[in-house]
């Protein structure tokens, strides 16, 4: 049944697995800190660009789910216009090595855009603990990272 | 709805907070000389408003016009804020039950802002028109005229209407799926209570007066504190000692006033959580009570101010801030 869909399909659903919950958990977590963001600004319009900067931070998922897609797509030569054929057991491959990116990105950046949320609240009440606030969001992050690197070590080693 | 559908009121009452009053505003305060000096001060913080006149009244009644502004910028559901207005809801019923059967009517008896005005409770009181009233006031509205017109009893009426109250309370922090407005509701519910078994121990009330005026609650037995309230105040303070309520205990022991201070004091511990949450509905309920508070207090030490209370008197008064 696998067989039905081509190597460069499964490849390519990989690619766009990764596109997809990422970037869904990066506009989850960004779309939240921004209403918290909007909340502080209205009160406080000084607080912009560090409210600003914690609104950011579950950006980045959807950025390393894009940097994986470019990867996959790379190597199985779709981005050239020459794309090589490859046989459904790679394509299968290169579909588990986008799953950690896409997965981890969309798990991770909700919990850091509510983690940014709280961030902005210290922000709102004492300014002057932004670094400490930034943190906390921060921490959140490792997790999207180390699943990055396991996506590309795969892609790459496939 | 959702807890993140408050996102941006609660980042908004994050920042708002920064300008409630601290225990240190308020020292400040006590420490003006006069209750001029008190306005000046308040007036320096943004209290009252270009168009408001140098006036205790009129500044503090502008702040709690403040409160229900901003809360109604933020586009919530509104209908969570009514629990916290019951008081004054069942106070028109009362007012107008009691203007209705005694022919006398006060001037600016009738709070304004309640989904029934003072003219229309007094409409539906008179045409015995109940059904037009919230369902848990109607029985309570039919009663409380039933005592007044056959028995006279002012202070009867106020204990049915009273207990309405408290049962409206109960039940919408029973029915809430909001943490802060069930521990609100039982809070005011057992607090109510205490200050009952109190006044009814010092003034000799029968069992069946304090079972007719307590309403249920979940930290305390009422029919246990009715008890104790018979036996005296000894007994009242060795049963808060046993039930959890060790400092209302304290504050019973140390004055009057000091209890009166830990009443609203409990309401402002069971909110104080709310400062490190950052979704639902809690942080602007807590922001309410916490700004009603505040208002309250400074409307205690201009008081006091005015009546040349010493500073360590005002302090005895003065109730525990939200920050």
């Amino acid at each position: 049944m696998l067989s039905m869909i081509s190597g460069n399909g499964w490849a390519l659903l990989g690619a766009a697995l990764a596109v997809i919950l990422a970037g869904c958990g990066s506009a989850y977590g960004v779309g939240v800190a921004g209403q918290a963001a909007s909340g502080v600004v209205t009160e406080d319009p000084s607080k912009f660009a560090k409210v600003l900067i914690m609104q950011l931070l579950p950006g980045t998922q959807g950025i390393y789910g894009l940097l994986v897609a470019f990867i996959t797509l790379s190597k199985v030569g779709l981005l050239g216009g020459g794309a090589a054929e490859i046989d459904v057991t790679t394509g299968l491959m290169i579909l588990a090595a986008c799953l950690p990116i896409g997965i981890v990105g969309l798990v991770s950046a909700i919990h850091q855009g509510k983690t940014s949320v709280a961030a902005i609240g210290i922000v709102a009440k004492k300014p002057d603990q932004f670094g400490k606030a930034m943190l906390f969001p921060a921490m959140v992050e490792t997790y999207a990272i180390l699943a990055l690197l396991i996506s590309i070590l795969a892609i790459t080693s496939i | 709805m959702s807890k993140t559908q408050y996102t941006y009121a609660v980042a908004r009452i994050r920042a708002l907070e920064v300008s409630l009053f601290s225990a240190s505003v308020i020292e400040q305060l006590i420490a003006c000389k006069d209750d001029e000096a008190c306005l000046r001060f308040l007036q320096e913080r943004g209290w009252g408003g270009t168009d408001v006149p140098m006036d205790a009244d009129a500044i503090l009644t502008r702040e709690r016009e403040k409160i229900w502004e901003t809360i109604g910028e933020m586009h919530v559901d509104m209908d969570v804020f009514d629990v916290l207005s019951y008081a004054s809801w069942f106070h028109n019923l009362k007012a107008a039950v009691k203007e209705v059967c005694t022919g006398k009517s006060g001037a600016n008896i009738y709070y304004e802002g309640t989904p029934i005005s003072g003219e229309e409770m007094v409409r539906i009181v008179k045409e015995k028109d109940y059904k037009a009233l919230p369902e848990n006031m109607q029985a309570a509205a039919e009663e409380a005229v039933d005592i007044l017109l056959h028995s006279g009893d002012g202070q009867l009426c106020d204990v049915v209407i009273d207990r309405a109250t408290m049962e409206a309370v109960k039940e919408a922090g029973r029915s809430s799926r909001d943490e802060i407005i069930r521990d609100y509701a039982e809070s005011t519910v057992a607090v109510a209570n205490i200050k009952i078994a109190v006044r009814a121990s010092k003034t000799a009330k029968s069992l069946e007066f304090m079972k007719r005026a307590m309403a249920p609650c979940d930290t305390l037995n009422v029919d246990g504190l009715a008890h104790a309230a018979l036996a005296g105040m000894d007994s009242i303070i060795e049963y808060l000692n046993g039930n959890g309520y060790a400092e209302a205990a304290e504050a019973l022991k140390d004055s009057p006033s000091a209890f009166e201070r830990w009443c609203d004091n409990r309401i402002i511990q069971t909110i104080k959580p709310q400062k490190s949450n950052p979704f639902s509905v809690g942080p602007l309920v807590a922001y309410v009570i916490a700004r009603e508070n505040e208002i309250k207090t400074v409307r205690i030490i201009l008081t006091c101010k005015q009546n040349g209370l010493s500073d360590d008197s005002i302090r005895e008064r003065v109730r525990e801030m939200y920050v």
